[in-house]
């Protein structure tokens, strides 16, 4: 069976190698972790032909230079609008491309987006932890960081046309984003949430995959209410004693005793996760009902989009 | 419990917060392990996964196939139910290592308790504690139940590069700790145990309920277990 072999000229910070996640395991402390942004690796790997949740890389701002040792491998680029350069020559990203042996891959930051993702048409060698490959960052757990001087394996290569793929709306940035508020809004002073609603927020450069901090209004805590620890939830927006506001994303702590003004809705987060640094984004206040009603709609449009890939990239 | 306990809290589109209190609570945490037997025994379409903690239990749902009232009614019918027949807990005996070369807070926990440190060590081994939650990362048990003696507050500030393995208290927890990371917390000791077994099946050592107690390795056994478990 064909193999590729990379070794790995250059990785940024925050590489890592991830599929669709672990979850299930929240109450022995393990995040589902998984994609930054779960619909660009699904399309990735759909643009290939392996299953969705398949083992990517994930590349972060800090970009990816890969040199290919050995074989040749297709593969497709989703995610933020980074530069992709095959051997110098600029290729656009969301589309389908074949490296091979002697080949050097740049990706690099571009004009939009915070994460990209490079799924091969074949199977990416990856340890597995609890079933998955997905790399938590904090403890290397699963298919393990993307790092300069390491090598990558693909077993089972298959090579196929090159081709530009569209990139739906869903998959751009978003900054218009939604919440229900809680669970723990009584926690702050009654101002706080209407902060938090109307205020401007910026992202700032304090985030990772645990999580992203905001820069906006303070939101006051109310007299000194310590919570016990409680569970937490991906998308849940955090704030600390100091008043500042953290996004909990793919590796977050399982529990914690901050108190949480609101929690964006799933749909919206990986939208969120490709705004970058400087980028503004506002809430919007949604029931729990409009947002169940609104997760299945995004769920339902979602899976018909799939489909449609899945059919482009049969022809 | 007041009779503002159970409180339901919709978290998100996704999700449901089950809580039985405010504050620590001996009878909250009772509640929260009885609701966890009772999901495990009875779930309801939709259900994903539900994660205990100390006072409350959050449920999280597939909102294609559940919604935040169908997943409220499933959990108060399961309360209005008796508590259902639970295994004891299962209860584990771990070893650790207080040998000066791997307590490097021994002395000063000592100092701040007004004990020796032996009488320190005497006062670890002598509780039983309880699994109440997992947080922070993959494996952090939290164990309650630290004798009162022994509960100092954190350190004002963490030290980094704490291993793992390494046995740390603050306040009534105690932890044995899976990866190498800065903490806040008073290191008493060092612990061969694998919290996180290696084995698919069972991959955690510990659940939410169990029973924990410490035994006493010397340095000899301590190395030669490591060896065993992590070599």
């Amino acid at each position: 069976m064909a193999e590729a072999q990379f070794s790995v000229a250059f990785a940024g910070p925050l590489v890592s190698l991830q599929d669709a996640g672990r979850p299930g395991h929240l109450r022995f402390g393990v995040p589902a972790s998984g994609a930054m942004d779960r619909r660009s690796l699904a399309l990735a790997n759909i643009a290939v032909g392996r299953p969705l949740g398949a083992p990517v890389i994930e590349v972060s701002l800090g970009g990816l230079t890969l040199d290919c040792t050995e074989g040749a491998v297709s593969l497709a680029i989703t995610g933020g609008g980074f530069v992709i350069e095959l051997d110098g020559q600029t290729v656009a990203p969301w589309g389908v491309l074949t490296i091979r042996a002697g080949q050097r891959l740049v990706v690099r930051r571009g004009h939009w987006g915070a994460w990209a993702y490079l799924a091969f048409a074949g199977d990416l060698d990856a340890p597995r932890w609890l079933g998955s490959a997905s790399t938590i960052a904090a403890s290397g757990l699963g298919g393990g960081m993307v790092k300069t001087g390491g090598t990558l394996k693909v077993r089972d290569t298959a090579t196929l046309p090159d081709r530009r793929m569209p990139l739906p709306v869903t998959a751009r940035p978003r900054a218009h984003l939604h919440v229900v508020p809680g669970p723990q809004t009584r926690c702050f002073r009654p101002e706080a949430l209407e902060a938090l609603l109307s205020g401007s927020w910026h992202v700032t450069p304090q985030g990772d995959r645990m999580g992203v901090r905001l820069k906006g209004p303070a939101l006051e805590l109310g007299d000194a209410l310590q919570i016990p620890s409680e569970p937490i939830l991906r998308g849940s927006i955090q704030v600390a004693g100091d008043g500042v506001a953290t996004v909990l994303m793919a590796d977050h702590q399982t529990t914690g005793g901050y108190p949480k003004i609101a929690t964006m809705l799933d749909d919206d987060l990986d939208g969120f996760a490709q705004l970058r640094p400087g980028d503004a984004l506002d809430f919007a206040r949604l029931d729990p009902d409009a947002a169940v009603e609104q997760a299945r709609f995004h769920a339902a449009r979602l899976e018909a989009y799939f489909e449609h890939a899945k059919r482009a990239a049969r022809l | 419990m007041s009779a503002d306990f159970p409180r339901f809290t919709p978290v998100a589109d996704h999700a449901l917060l089950v809580e039985f209190a405010e504050t620590q609570d001996e009878a909250a945490h009772e509640a929260v392990l009885a609701l966890d037997a009772a999901l495990s025994q009875a779930p309801c379409p939709g259900l994903r996964e539900w994660v205990p903690a100390i006072v409350n239990l959050l449920v999280v749902f597939d909102p294609r196939a559940s919604d935040h009232a169908a997943i409220r009614a499933h959990v108060e019918g399961l309360l209005g139910r008796p508590r259902p027949e639970t295994a004891a807990p299962r209860r584990h005996e771990v070893g650790v290592c207080y040998d000066e070369s791997l307590a490097p807070d021994l002395d000063e926990v000592a100092d701040r308790a007004g004990m020796s440190p032996e009488a320190v060590i005497a006062a670890h081994l002598g509780a039983e504690y309880r699994v109440t939650m997992y947080g922070f990362a993959p494996g952090y048990a939290y164990l309650a139940g630290i004798p009162e003696a022994l509960r100092l507050d954190r350190k004002t500030a963490p030290v980094r590069g704490v291993p793992d393995g390494s046995v740390i208290i603050a306040g009534a927890q105690c932890l044995v700790t899976t990866l190498t990371m800065p903490t806040g917390w008073w290191r008493l000791g060092r612990s061969p145990a694998k919290i996180l077994t290696g084995d698919e099946a069972a991959p955690f050592l510990f659940d939410v309920g169990d029973r924990v107690r410490f035994t006493r390795l010397t340095l000899d056994e301590y190395h030669r277990q490591t060896e065993r478990n992590h070599g």
